[in-house]
């Protein structure tokens, strides 16, 4: 049974790093629905955030995978339920007064108003995204653009924190008996 | 952009470190990591590597190959029979891309191998310009790891990487693509091996409950079998392999690149797994009730329908890649880890026991075996030679060989009825199944192991896709004795379309060279054999001959392999006829 998940992969940043995430993907003719990619709060790590429809076991199989290349420090995956889901869109559209009630209505922000259209920024869960698009829509909708999903854990660890903890005590214990 | 890799390469003020092109960086970087052979090809953008290479020709070994394909293979082979990492040189564009099969073949048969290929000068790239290939996007997926270096200053920290990558946890190709301009840069050098990266564990921490559990199994198990893979030739495990099967009486099975990890002839060896593996552990796949894995990763040729592999039996996983744990087979206990060190640990715990009764069912299977297909296969029979009565004439004469093979039925044939004794004694293209791999393959193997035999069996098809490698025989006097298995045919997928595809012959008949001619042409001696009376001493004069030699033997047309499991279906299904 095909089921959404988000996979989040803690990196170190080198060239061609999101190529080698991704053909991991393309191996297994697995669709990407959404990607981003931005520093973590650990300084020179890179964290990528995908969202997949698939079997729970092909996905559990693909993030082994990925944390199998060697720049990869660790892949995670959670289900929707286990994180905090956000995404921006932005929209420009035609001024009109019906447009300006949604915007109150709709917390939505905006970012830059000229005579003929003003660009709106709505942040939230992608239903909230994907409904605001089909209420402005009836009003002009000269451009959209959306970002990928972002998620954050609800658990309080961080996992990778564990790992590297883990490493570098690993670290830690080689030197002390010579190996490295 | 930064570099990709964070070892800090700057040099410590207080040391005088000489200071030396790119390209000498390079060479002394092999020589601190003890490489003394490497294969390759010159090109426009590696000149100035084998510019530094001329200096250091009495301390490097470099055998000039044909074509890059060969290269990569060669070192295969080299690092298959020595255990030691493979390493090659080839230029840009071309030359680079020359080698993906081999680094293809390579990251699926698990063999460490450090590419160096040149790259146009940085200032260059991405400008499409003369022989600019973007050579790390396409390598991406057929690599373990990859960097592209384009200053000379990084150069010998990339190669300490590429050469721990290569060789630890699961080995694999490594490929390092090094611009010219880094290649003719100036550098201060110092070499300091890696062996450590923050994103790279190889070796996960053993689990000692896991261990425990296994030993559980083992020790409830009536039936048991285990599966030895390449892991524990890889790990070095024989040893370790030998006392688990001892104390434990557990019958033995070996995939296609395990063969000689255990000796043909020990007590519990009970045969091949697989398509045209042995009966035995076949059929008596589903009357198992543990199997225990052992540096294997169930490829479909083993496993056959993987749903119905060890219906009614427990599976322990001792692997050392994670990711191969749940991907085929589902492991209700798997050990991660070097089998060098799990399975110890494993023996120690588990009561000495014997299989006896288990043993002898396997016992009977083999005569069945013997009976049907094994004495009809290697017997004198019919008007022409065939293929098992060539295999096994070759292992009688030549006691304790390297077996190597190509692809197709004469591999089968030779990993069927080669005997060995000691461990890394086959070098096959297992994954990839690669047609071409075995005469390169060959090259490596006996320039690595030059006090063994080396015996090649190849097909009139495989050879002729790299044939041209009888040149680098010629040149490197290299000693590979040649069984040439001519039938004429592709005779694999001859055999598939006689029996799955109603006889229809679509191109795989062969009209072949005249290869005395070929073997002449290249300095090479060589024989033709095609009679049963005349095999014995052609064998022998082969056998007796200094350096090379090429054996022709002219086959009957149409043979075909069994036993067979046919492909996706259960292995309790295999077919004798």
């Amino acid at each position: 049974m095909e089921k959404e998940f988000i996979i989040t992969i803690f990196s170190e940043n080198t060239v061609g790093l999101l190529s080698q995430i991704t053909t991991v993907f393309t191996q297994r003719n697995i669709n990407i629905e959404s990607i981003t990619a931005s520093e973590s709060a650990i300084k020179g790590i890179y964290k990528h955030t995908i969202m997949v429809k698939n079997d729970p076991e092909k996905v559990a199989n693909l993030v082994k995978q990925i944390e199998k290349k060697v720049d990869v420090l660790k892949a995670f995956c959670y289900s929707p339920s286990e994180v905090v889901l956000q995404e921006l869109a932005l929209y420009k559209v035609q001024r009109s007064r019906n447009v300006e009630e949604l915007v109150r209505k709709h917390n939505v922000r905006i970012l830059d108003i000229h005579d003929d259209y003003i660009v709106l920024e709505k942040t939230g869960h992608r239903e909230e995204i994907v409904d605001l698009y089909h209420m402005l829509k009836p009003y002009g909708i000269y451009q959209f653009v959306c970002s990928g999903q972002i998620a954050i854990i609800k658990s309080k660890r961080e996992l990778l924190d564990e790992y590297l903890s883990y490493v570098n005590e690993k670290q830690k214990r080689m030197m002390e008996n010579n190996q490295i | 952009m930064k570099s990709s890799f964070h070892t800090d390469t700057t040099p410590s003020p207080k040391k005088e470190l000489p200071r030396i092109s790119g390209s000498e960086a390079v060479m002394r970087s092999f020589l601190a990591e003890g490489v003394e052979t490497i294969f390759g090809y010159p090109g426009g953008a590696i000149i100035p590597v084998y510019n530094a290479l001329y200096d250091y020709r009495d301390k490097i070994n470099h055998i000039l190959v044909r074509h890059e394909q060969c290269a990569i293979h060669a070192a295969q082979g080299y690092a298959r029979a020595t255990g030691r990492t493979g390493v090659c040189i080839v230029t840009s564009g071309p030359g680079a891309t020359n080698t993906v099969t081999g680094l293809a073949d390579a990251l699926l048969d698990s063999t460490p191998i450090v590419l160096i290929s040149g790259q146009v000068a940085s200032k260059t790239l991405g400008t499409d310009a003369f022989q600019e290939i973007n050579f790390i996007e396409i390598t991406q997926s057929v690599t373990k790891w990859n960097c592209q270096v384009k200053r000379a200053e990084d150069i010998p920290a990339a190669i300490a990487k590429a050469f721990y990558i290569a060789s630890t946890g699961r080995p694999g190709p490594v490929v390092i693509d090094i611009t010219k301009d880094a290649q003719t840069g100036f550098t201060d050098f110092e070499y300091n091996p890696i062996k450590f990266i923050r994103s790279y564990q190889p070796y996960a921490d053993v689990d000692n409950d896991q261990i425990m559990e296994a030993v559980r199994l083992i020790n409830l198990s009536r039936k048991p079998m285990a599966l030895i893979g390449q892991g524990v030739i890889l790990g070095g495990a024989e040893q370790e392999l030998k006392e688990f099967l001892e104390k434990s009486g557990i019958p033995a099975a070996s995939t296609l690149l395990g063969l000689s990890a255990l000796p043909s002839d020990h007590p519990q060896y009970v045969g091949m797994l697989g398509m045209h593996g042995n009966y035995g552990p076949n059929i008596k796949n589903r009357d198992c009730d543990l199997l225990i894995a052992i540096g294997m990763r169930f490829d479909d040729r083993v496993t056959g329908d993987p749903s119905n592999f060890g219906i009614n039996a427990k599976v322990i996983h001792l692997e050392i890649d994670p990711a191969e744990i749940n991907k085929i087979v589902y492991a209700d206990v798997p050990v991660l880890g070097d089998v060098k060190q799990t399975l110890p640990l494993i023996t120690k715990h588990i009561s000495q026991k014997d299989h006896t009764e288990w043993l002898n069912e396997f016992k009977v299977c083999y005569n069945i075996e013997r009976e049907d297909i094994i004495e009809p296969a290697i017997a004198r029979r019919g008007p022409h030679l065939r293929m098992g009565e060539v295999v096994d004439a070759v292992s009688n004469e030549f006691d304790d060989a390297i077996l190597v093979t190509d692809v197709g039925q004469q591999q089968m044939f030779a990993s069927r009825y080669f005997r060995f004794k000691q461990s890394r004694s086959i070098i096959t293209s297992g994954g990839l199944g690669t047609m071409g791999f075995g005469l390169p393959a060959a090259i490596g193997a006996k320039i690595g192991s030059p006090e063994r035999d080396v015996c090649l069996f190849v097909g009139d098809g495989g050879l002729q896709m790299t044939l041209q490698e009888l040149g680098t025989i010629y040149q490197s006097e290299v000693g590979v004795k040649i069984v040439l298995m001519n039938n004429g045919f592709l005779g694999m997928v001859r055999q598939w379309q006689e029996l799955f595809y109603d006889k229809r012959y679509s191109f795989t008949e062969l009209t072949n060279p005249d290869f005395e001619l070929i073997a002449k042409a290249n300095h090479i001696p060589y024989r033709l054999v095609e009679k049963h009376e005349e095999l014995e001493s052609a064998v022998k004069e082969m056998h007796q001959s200094e350096g090379a030699f090429l054996l022709e033997v002219r086959l009957q047309r149409e043979e075909n392999v069994f036993p067979m499991v046919p492909a996706g279906a259960p292995v309790t299904d295999i077919r004798l006829e």
